[in-house]
């Protein structure tokens, strides 16, 4: 018995990959797709049940070069290699960019205490298109995951949907769980 | 921790090291164990989560280049709020007969049974329209549907034409509203030139 313990614990931890601590829960739907979804060279754009919209990249250079000129075409200060360090780290944000150097400045309890409010998406200030935008320059590979919840309404969707067509991304996945196909 | 006992008391009747047996306490040992197969169990996470890839069409330079839809070959489905459903074959067109609108669910024998009925055409081109007050699981849902009918050509549209509306009024009552709706909607995909009429 204990024999086996110790073979459950090795299996266990050797198959155990810690999944990032998510800033918002997203329950997605289930479909039939048998598509995994790829690891790398990927962007993430979470939408929530209160509509919020938060954006999440994968590969740490990438993401430095994206917030880099994203704080540039937003006329921020040039942040720091500390807040910078803390970007790349973050599995996802919904911080527009005025906030975004204060929400960087917190150490990783001060940024779970402040509320993020979503990344706008308003057709005058559409930062989620920018940081696409920016995203694809930084690696031009990478693919857009779009992960919603079940109660994320359809026009939260379609407008991000439409903000990724803008910037010519035409293919793009939705993440789902896993649903058996019905018998035919 | 490990306490080692020696058999054989503490009299000197020792006869040799064979006979001494050393026993080794494991309970703590398994305790911690157990606590770690525990810990990694409930920490595990196994399903990677699956996804669903998406092409949207390209919209077109000029949208006269695209041949007209037949309206025998068109099925529109419009998602409804309250995971609703509503279909109907055909066109709405100024002066034609008015198709017959169904209102249905994404149960197995709701649409899934029209769309394979229909599914026999192979020019069947399916415009998928979300009303504002669909939920996002509504639209995984349809696009599942269409994957498990095996419809090849279908699009999600954000317009609805005009007349469109009033006959989704008239049916059903519901203002229509269309998703995503207060965005420009220049460069939506009109995948589908019977309905490229811009909505307002």
């Amino acid at each position: 018995m204990v024999d086996l313990a110790f073979l459950l614990v090795t299996f266990f931890m050797l198959t155990t990959k810690f999944s990032p601590e998510e800033v918002v829960v997203v329950d997605t739907p289930s479909s039939i797709s048998e598509l995994k979804k790829p690891e790398s060279d990927l962007v993430t754009i979470s939408i929530s049940k209160d509509k919020r919209i938060f954006f999440g990249i994968e590969g740490q250079q990438a993401a430095r070069q994206a917030l880099v000129e994203m704080g540039k075409k937003h006329r921020q200060p040039a942040f720091t290699e500390q807040q910078i360090r803390a970007f790349v780290l973050l599995p996802s944000f919904g911080m527009p960019m005025n906030r975004m150097g204060q929400f960087l400045a917190e150490d990783s309890e001060g940024r779970k205490a402040l509320a993020q409010p979503g990344i706008p998406i308003d057709s005058l200030d559409n930062q989620l298109g920018d940081w696409i935008l920016n995203a694809r320059l930084a690696n031009p590979n990478v693919k857009a995951a779009i992960k919603g919840d079940n109660d994320a309404d359809a026009s939260t969707v379609q407008r991000v949907i439409q903000t990724l067509q803008d910037k010519k991304v035409n293919r793009f996945y939705l993440v789902t769980d896993m649903e058996n196909k019905p018998a035919a | 921790m490990a306490e080692i006992q020696e058999k054989g008391g503490g009299g000197g009747k020792k006869k040799g090291p064979k006979k001494q047996s050393t026993k080794i306490d494991m309970t703590p040992m398994v305790d911690l164990a157990f606590l770690l197969l525990t810990f990694f169990m409930l920490t595990t996470t196994f399903a990677k989560p699956n996804v669903m890839q998406i092409s949207m069409p390209v919209p077109p330079e000029k949208e006269e280049e695209q041949p007209p839809l037949k309206a025998s070959n068109a099925l529109t489905v419009i998602l409804g709020p309250n995971d609703k459903v509503f279909y109907y074959d055909g066109l709405v067109r100024e002066g034609e007969a008015v198709p017959e609108l169904v209102t249905t669910d994404y149960s197995a024998n709701g649409i899934r049974k029209h769309l394979k009925e229909r599914n026999t055409n192979p020019k069947l081109f399916v415009m998928i329209k979300p009303l504002q007050e669909a939920r996002y699981k509504n639209v995984v849902d349809i696009l599942d549907e269409m994957t498990i009918t095996g419809t090849g050509a279908y699009a999600l549209i954000k317009d609805f034409t005009p007349d469109e509306k009033k006959f989704i009024k008239e049916k059903t009552g519901i203002d229509v509203v269309p998703a995503g709706a207060n965005v420009g909607s220049a460069a939506t995909a009109p995948a589908a030139p019977a309905t490229a009429a811009p909505a307002q």
